[in-house]
């Protein structure tokens, strides 16, 4: 068996390694993407003030100070999290408006300055909680989702085309003669943009990384083990797609019916702290947002494998969920 | 007779608009070439894939050395399909190498190019090959395994006359090997040259099955004359003779040649293009269903 699926495998590393211009542009999309958005979004914040509120949801009525123009108010249940928000400046300003009323401020915000005076406007009492911490950048921010979207496209479109093409021009007929089966051959086809995956983004890690100066505050094994739990998961759903239809408009289209809303909602380009609840509901089926969400906190927060193990078991029990019914429903040639 | 490699038993393939195979039985002894003759879409490609089992059959069923086909057949069948496009930037040598991993025995890749004469294009991208080096690339990955039987399907279909004859060579280089061979054409010359036994098949039916010289004689006499259509007037045609149309000639099988040409002089045809050769497939095709076999 493994000889089988080691043929394969070279073979198709081959394929993809003399393919220059594919190669090329693999490599280079990501870092023209990272360069532009720390170019575009690098600079300051929008001028408008973030303020995280200790609550399980946030409602206007229940003190004046919720009904401040100008400021964005983001409900944060978890005490541990939400500070951790301020230290990364992340929310400009923390506040618990139960009795006694308390709030927590990075001294080192320009912004969080100024809307603690806004605060103790409207709430003289407010006793204050000073923290530290230098403020997070977007392009540190950014930096986990650019390489996530680089992970989710050249997993869902490396793999699925890949298979289609070989499928409509005989190509799986061919191998379908032979000895291998449908598990081996998708296994090749998994191993096979799984390395390359890893190798693209180690160097986009490493690459851009010295060049933006980005120091990751967790555990780079960690990271390694999510990209790879994360990519298993994401080439497993290109293979669901990929594994019947013979149609390329068909295929595209359904790739691009997932690419797109996990390009707007898996938290590439911007946090979805504040957004409805069935927004957040929604963006949490998606892979992406649980590779993003777990890789933020690993590199942006130093958690470990405890804090991102729920996202680890999701992407885990996907890749297997989308590989058995790939393999269940792999046609080898068209009708 | 030796005992059957392959056994065909009552297969039928219905597709939603056709019936491709209705109903039909042969085997195939060990170590022969065995042709599947027709027309275009007559079901020998639809047979020839559920021989290999690639497609399904509707009903009925093959059996390989005795049992349904199964992990064994695949590891000693070799097949060369119609048409088979294969991974880009391969070269030819990592092709055979690729297919040869898929097995468990079989030849060295040098064995297999040596075989097929691919020596000198072994590192050649595979999409650059003409189109005999291409078959031959195909057969060569037919032939990792060094298979027990071999499934070629129109392998010359396309080729020019030089690469088609080259490709003859090779196959039956093969066939002294033993093996056994199946194939599917529609070039008359191509069956009569390399097969054994064949099966013409006509709108998914057998139509005559059997050994090639053997079907000849049962259903012709020893020579055909063959006359150009404008020739041949309306009235000749009511003559006592077994006469065979075709689009653009008449043709008329007889075993006392002496006889014949004086019924037609008699009959006042003319005889200036009159051509007289030994009947051959395709005329047998012609004698049994009708229709010229590249129609």
């Amino acid at each position: 068996m493994m000889h089988r699926l080691l043929a394969v495998l070279h073979a198709r590393n081959l394929e993809f390694l003399r393919d220059r211009s594919t190669l090329i542009f693999t490599l280079l999309l990501p870092v023209m993407l990272v360069i532009g958005m720390g170019f575009v979004f690098g600079g300051p914040e929008r001028p408008l003030f973030k303020v995280g509120v200790l609550a399980p949801h946030i409602d206007r009525a229940a003190h004046p100070f919720l009904r401040e123009r100008y400021v964005e108010f983001i409900a944060l249940p978890e005490e541990q999290a939400a500070l951790q928000k301020v230290r990364h400046q992340q929310v400009d300003l923390l506040v618990n408006l139960r009795d006694p009323p308390r709030y927590w401020v990075n001294t080192d915000s320009p912004k969080g300055y100024i809307v603690e005076k806004l605060l103790l406007a409207a709430v003289p009492a407010a006793s204050r909680q000073p923290v530290n911490g230098p403020a997070l950048r977007y392009v540190d921010w950014l930096f986990p989702g650019i390489l996530g979207m680089n992970m989710m496209f050249s997993c869902l479109f490396g793999v699925g085309y890949v298979v289609l093409r070989y499928r409509k021009s005989g190509f799986l007929k061919r191998l379908y003669a032979t000895p291998l089966n449908a598990f081996e051959f998708l296994s090749a086809q998994v191993l096979s943009r799984l390395g390359l995956i890893l190798f693209v983004t180690v160097v986009l890690y490493a690459g851009i990384g010295a060049i933006i100066g980005f120091h990751n505050a967790g555990n780079t094994l960690l990271l390694l083990l999510l990209a790879v739990v994360g990519a298993l998961s994401m080439i497993a759903l290109g293979l669901t797609i990929a594994a019947r239809f013979a149609s390329e408009e068909l295929v595209g289209g359904l790739l691009n019916l997932l690419t797109w809303p996990m390009m707007l909602l898996s938290g590439i380009w911007f946090s979805l702290e504040g957004s409805p609840r069935w927004v957040q509901w929604v963006a949490h089926v998606f892979p992406l947002t649980h590779v993003l969400d777990a890789a933020r906190a690993v590199m942006l927060d130093g958690a470990g494998l405890a804090q991102i193990a729920p996202h680890l078991l999701f992407l885990g029990a996907t890749a297997l969920a989308f590989l058995a019914f790939g393999a269940w429903s792999f046609r080898w040639r068209i009708d | 007779m030796s005992t059957p490699i392959l056994e065909v038993r009552d297969l039928i393939k219905v597709y939603p608009a056709a019936t491709a195979v209705a109903g039909i039985s042969f085997s195939v002894p060990a170590g022969i070439c065995f042709g599947l003759l027709g027309p275009n879409g007559a079901g020998k490609t639809t047979t020839i894939e559920i021989m290999e089992g690639i497609l399904p059959p509707s009903s009925g069923e093959v059996r390989y050395r005795g049992e349904a086909l199964g992990g064994r057949f695949r590891e000693e069948a070799g097949i060369l399909f119609q048409k088979t496009a294969l991974q880009d930037f391969l070269t030819v040598r990592q092709c055979i190498s690729l297919f040869r991993g898929l097995y468990d025995h079989g030849l060295t890749v040098d064995e297999v190019l040596r075989l097929c004469a691919l020596e000198k294009l072994a590192g050649r991208d595979n999409r650059k090959l003409s189109g005999g080096q291409q078959q031959r690339l195909l057969l060569a990955i037919a032939l990792v395994n060094d298979p027990d039987v071999l499934f070629l399907d129109e392998p010359t279909t396309g080729l020019d006359p030089q690469a088609r004859r080259n490709f003859w060579e090779l196959v039956q280089s093969i066939k002294a090997q033993r093996k056994t061979i199946i194939l599917t054409t529609h070039y008359m010359e191509e069956a009569e040259l390399l097969c054994d036994e064949i099966v013409i098949l006509d709108h998914g039916r057998i139509v005559a099955q059997g050994p090639p010289r053997r079907l000849l004689r049962e259903h012709f006499a020893q020579v055909l004359l063959e006359l150009p259509r404008q020739d041949f007037p309306a009235a000749a045609r009511a003559l006592p003779l077994n006469i065979l149309e075709s689009s653009d000639r008449i043709e008329i099988s007889t075993d006392d040649l002496e006889a014949t040409l004086r019924t037609l002089l008699a009959a006042q045809v003319s005889l200036s293009h009159l051509r007289i050769r030994p009947a051959n497939l395709e005329d047998l095709f012609l004698e049994l269903t009708g229709t010229e076999l590249r129609s």
